[in-house]
């Protein structure tokens, strides 16, 4: 009986629901290039520069530290 | 869904993170993967959306990825996870919609004028499963497809799957039954 409705459920399922045979009709890479552009942002030559510039005068004075983060 | 064998220095170059070799098998990949996942999620536009989700997570996973094995078994994996994400933050919407209402009339399969209602509600049911019984549900007996492929794309037995699919009858008859349709 349970195996008999079963079958009847199957069936509703498949005419309620149509078989997915939809194909891709286009070429997706161009969105995937942009998602990857997304995720991996580039950071301007002049911000790496401007970070040299930072890092070196931590360096030679470790007292200005304290006054950029005064200053931010 | 035939998966085509990958030449092994493709595989090798993608596992070192060679955008060109991502290209070519996303370029190669990306209409089996869609296929895949509109065989879950029955949406052409969200299907493309999660295709491109699918491969931005195979790209971060590139170097996990192990050159001997199937490329098109992994991605098919992997679309399968994120297909399973997209209706696991729509469930939750469909669910609240879904709210039965308590006047409905009961009705039966032999009666061929409610026919289309009744497809309407066995939507509406089918829809509100939890997403693991509804993707394994919706595999095996929508799309038809093999219970071994379905398990591999799981990531789960295929007496795991056959269980899921009995919970999912099971819990698409009680909906069913709320919504005055007895099959």
């Amino acid at each position: 009986m349970n195996e008999l409705n079963d079958e009847k459920l199957r069936k509703l399922l498949k005419q309620s629901f149509e078989p997915a045979s939809s194909e891709l009709e286009r070429d997706l890479w161009p969105r995937m290039l942009r998602r990857l552009d997304e995720r991996n942002p580039r950071v301007p030559w002049f911000d790496w520069v401007l970070l040299a510039l930072l890092a070196v005068w931590f360096f030679l004075s470790p007292a200005g530290i304290p006054l950029l983060l005064y200053h931010l | 869904m035939e998966l085509p064998e990958q030449p092994p220095e493709l595989l090798e170059q993608f596992a070192h993170g060679d955008l060109e070799a991502f290209e070519a098998l996303f370029r190669q990949f990306q209409g089996e993967v869609y296929r895949w996942i509109i065989r879950i999620v029955r949406d052409p536009g969200v299907s493309e959306d999660l295709t491109i989700e699918t491969f931005w997570r195979i790209h971060r996973a590139h170097a996990r990825f192990d050159p001997k094995r199937s490329f098109g078994a992994w991605a098919r994996r992997i679309a399968t996870n994120v297909a399973l994400d997209y209706l696991k933050t729509t469930h939750s919407k469909v669910g609240r919609e879904t709210v039965l209402p308590p006047d409905l009339p009961a009705t039966t399969l032999s009666d061929p004028g409610v026919r289309q209602d009744v497809r309407e509600r066995t939507q509406r049911a089918f829809l509100a499963l939890p997403a693991k019984l509804q993707a394994a549900a919706t595999l095996a007996l929508i799309e038809e497809r093999p219970y071994d492929e379905i398990a591999e794309a799981l990531g789960i037995s295929t007496g795991a799957v056959k269980l899921r699919v009995f919970r999912a009858l099971r819990l698409l008859r009680k909906k069913l039954k709320q919504l005055g349709v007895e099959p």
